[in-house]
């Protein structure tokens, strides 16, 4: 008997029916009798549940960018009056200029909205949630009741961040990563008062909505593919959630962790994080702590984030550009490995965010190491990427022009990377607006980019309508132009000393040059901004108004989900889940312009 | 086609669970993987912030008491005492499981209920701890313990203590209340009508998991 017999001999075995939806035995997909409450709100079918991830990422969307659109007016013009400002801001904005308090929240909230509520739960959780059942051939996520959850806790989340725009001391204003001892003590900033606990509460609630929709992800991906959907069989999209699931599961938790003692801290007179201290003249009794314990235990999630938030860019502008060159997608195996390779170095980079905290410069030669090997695998994707759309026929359908952007700005962005990466050049850049410049490019403006590919192109699914292209056309020309006009002056900014966080630069000489460049950016942003809104526009008017699908798969793709119905129920597929023998990438194969999924490989078929 | 010729089942192929288990328990694997990194997180925190202070009271003199011994000085007994309870908790948890395998509905309830038993006395253990720990003068931000060379300490001792020992309570705790809810279960025969006792085995996971963490917490809170 070989050790597998033996292993699984005196098991039952499960078998997809009997996992699916199995222990309870009732499968129940068959017989929903969906009230508006089920059927809109307390949602069990995934992809009711990726529409209202999307939804309320697109309203998180427009109030972090919004925040961003106030201070970038302060930037640009410190001396002028915005009377708008005090209508909406009130006695943050008197006089219609904002005070330092409210930038230094604006700014804060603008990084917490865009990392957490947009780019991680609105982008992985809505395309985790729509794709993985839909292209492994399975009718639910593993517990569609697990994952239901997952978005309330999240939409908790939300309404608490979003109380905490309206208490009396204003929200968290210490900057996004809420680094003690400003993040701990109340009295030594209005945004670290009940803003902060507000803020901390938000996040935990976040943490577990992460960690329901990720153990979701990673068990459907792995048990509930439908017959012949082999590990290597499935699409690069589906590769990516599993590994942002897996990021997202493992150091969620350690910021969770963090938190709790921050909240000690803050509310237990502990001194986990801080020592020897002094506010407003008065010494503190804490001794023995360490505020960079906090960092380290936050770049430990921090870092690991922004592959959480761009993998899943990655796996959809994957797919994106195969469909739409009508070509294989190149170094399918090599995609999937640098995937891994990213997921592990992920995890081993994290201080190089903590350069000039006073990490020990031996320490600190092994994380550049690290860091630096990053650039392997993300150029291996970048290539793969370039090749699967040589000498394509390519369709230039938004989707597929986002997925273009995408590679452009990921290779612009990950450039600087290379030099931040570099604890001698990144002492001397570190807060300074190069960093910005390099991190929107290389995670917003990308991760942005990713996501509008995936919207456009899996609208049809979603609304069973397109969205208007002609629309599309110009959101993307003006997002890209414009992306580029805001970040790439920063970099010079930053190279001259810029330093990010402040207030009001016109006490300083040497960037009285940047003066003019300021506002040249700050008007970017207002064009940049209004034309989101008008992509927000074609969103919800074509999902009552665009044009009807009239054809299950509209962009000739070879994946299941256009192997479902124009509108699919709950449960996906009418009858059987199509059973799968070919990889997801045959495109232009042996004179076929594609074959999908569920077609049988043909003896005398050419090997890929 | 190559499902005709394969006589060796392709576990990764698609239509299976690769590992043969259900979501349920795979997803049990997955969360326990995440919560170890909680517990990771703290507890490198509080081997941080102990290698940076330059002495650490020691944990004979701090935990020496046994309830009703007066003043006796009984080091590290007590927890002796509260680890062997939990382990023992854990025999018992196995006995439960190995009785849902078999579908022995009755050894299921003797061994479940065992298993909430130790769960609740390691609980009342703890709750005297801490009690007498308090009316000693320390708690969270106060600690009236001296390092081991005589120095006074910093509160760390004690906040990471409270903060620590509190988090896997708090486990313990739930883990006591889920075991509960399954032993309701399995009076009510809902395990008996479903055909398996797998969610015994999945609640069994998350205990043996809090005994786990509870070893590590153990040896560094009172051994190290």
């Amino acid at each position: 008997m070989s050790n597998e017999a033996t292993l699984h001999s005196h098991q039952h075995e499960v078998t997809h029916g009997t996992v699916a939806h199995d222990d309870h035995g009732n499968g129940h997909h068959e017989h929903h009798e969906d009230s508006f409450i089920s059927k809109y709100v307390f949602s069990m079918d995934h992809k009711m549940i990726a529409k209202q991830f999307l939804i309320t990422g697109i309203i998180w969307a427009i109030i972090g960018a919004a925040f961003s659109v106030i201070f970038r007016l302060q930037l640009a013009f410190p001396d002028t009056s915005f009377p708008f400002l005090e209508t909406i801001l009130g006695h943050w904005a008197k006089g219609g200029h904002i005070t330092p308090e409210a930038y230094y929240a604006l700014v804060t909230m603008h990084g917490t909205i865009l990392v957490f509520f947009v780019l991680t739960a609105g982008l992985s959780g809505t395309f985790s949630n729509l794709l993985i059942p839909l292209q492994v051939g399975a009718r639910d996520m593993a517990s569609p009741f697990m994952n239901m959850l997952s978005y309330w806790f999240f939409f908790l989340a939300s309404l608490v961040m979003v109380a905490s725009l309206f208490v009396q001391t204003g929200p968290a204003s210490g900057g996004w990563t809420a680094y003690p001892p400003l993040s701990a003590l109340g009295d030594a900033s209005i945004g670290s008062k009940i803003g902060m606990d507000l803020w901390l509460t938000s996040m935990a609630l976040f943490v577990v909505s992460q960690l329901l929709g990720g153990l979701n992800y990673i068990s459907t991906i792995l048990n509930m593919r439908t017959k012949g959907m082999s590990m290597t069989k499935i699409p690069l999209t589906i590769w990516s959630f599993f590994f942002t699931a897996v990021l997202g599961v493992l150091s969620f938790p350690v910021l969770l962790s963090g938190f709790i003692l921050l909240l000690f801290d803050r509310h237990a007179g502990t001194s986990f994080y801080l020592s020897e201290l002094f506010v407003a003249g008065k010494a503190l009794s804490n001794e023995g702590g360490s505020a960079i314990l906090y960092q380290h235990l936050f770049w430990f999630l921090g870092h690991p984030e922004v592959y959480i938030i761009i993998l899943p860019a990655m796996g959809m502008v994957s797919e994106v550009l195969a469909v739409n060159s009508r070509k294989p997608i190149f170094g399918y195996l090599a995609m999937v490995g640098s995937l891994f390779a990213i997921a592990i170095l992920a995890f081993l980079v994290w201080a190089h965010h903590m350069f000039v905290t006073g990490l020990n410069p031996f320490l600190g030669a092994f994380f550049v190491l690290l860091t630096l090997l990053i650039a392997v695998p993300s150029a291996i994707k970048v290539f793969n990427w370039l090749t699967t759309i040589w000498k394509g026929n390519i369709r230039f359908t938004p989707a597929a022009l986002f997925g273009i952007g995408f590679v452009s700005t990921f290779i612009s962005g990950g450039l600087t990377g290379i030099w931040l990466g570099n604890s001698s050049i990144d002492i001397h850049l570190h807060d300074t607006y190069f960093v910005i410049a390099h991190f929107h490019i290389v995670m917003g403006v990308s991760a942005f980019f990713g996501m509008f590919a995936g919207i456009y192109h899996w609208y049809p699914k979603m609304y069973s309508r397109y969205m208007n292209n002609t629309l599309g056309y110009i959101h993307f020309w003006i997002t890209l132009v414009g992306a580029y006009c805001i970040f790439w002056p920063m970099h010079y900014e930053g190279m001259a000393g810029m330093p990010r966080r402040y207030f009001d630069y016109s006490n300083w000489e040497s960037f009285k040059q940047f003066v003019e460049l300021n506002k040249f950016i700050s008007i970017v942003v207002l064009i940049v901004f209004a034309t989101q809104l008008l992509f927000v526009f074609n969103f919800f008017y074509s999902i009552f108004k665009g044009r009807k699908l009239t054809t299950t798969n509209p962009w000739n793709a070879t994946t299941l989900e256009w192997t479902t119905p124009i509108h699919p129920g709950h449960g996906n597929w009418p009858g059987e889940i199509p059973e799968v023998h070919r990889w997801a990438y045959d495109y232009s194969k042996d004179g076929h312009d594609f074959i999908p999924q569920t077609v049988p490989v043909s003896p005398d078929e050419s090997k890929h | 086609m190559d499902t005709a010729v394969t006589a060796k089942k392709k576990w990764w192929g698609g239509g299976y669970s690769p590992f043969n288990v259900s979501y349920g328990k795979l997803m049990m694997w997955y969360f326990l993987m995440s919560d170890a990194f909680t517990f990771g997180a703290l507890l490198i925190s509080y081997g941080t912030i102990r290698f940076m202070s330059t002495s650490w009271p020691d944990a004979n003199d701090v935990f020496h008491a046994f309830p009703f011994m007066g003043h006796m000085n009984l080091p590290l007994v007590f927890v002796s005492l509260m680890t062997f309870i939990l382990i023992m908790s854990s025999v018992t948890m196995v006995l439960a499981v190995h009785a849902g395998h078999t579908r022995d509905r009755n050894g299921v309830v003797k061994w479940l209920s065992w298993t909430i038993v130790g769960g609740a006395a390691f609980l009342a253990c703890q709750a005297w701890e801490w009690t007498h720990l308090y009316h000693a003068g320390a708690w969270w931000g106060r600690n009236p313990f001296l390092n081991v060379d005589g120095t006074v300490a910093s509160t760390n001792f004690t906040n990471f203590f409270f903060t620590i020992t509190g988090f896997h309570g708090l486990h313990v705790t739930s883990g006591v209340v889920l075991n509960i809810v399954i032993l309701a279960n399995v009076l009510k025969g809902t395990y008996e009508q479903r055909g398996h006792y797998e969610m015994v085995e999945k609640v069994g996971l998350y205990w043996h998991f809090v005994d786990l963490v509870w070893v590590f917490v153990f040896t560094c809170f009172y051994l190290l």
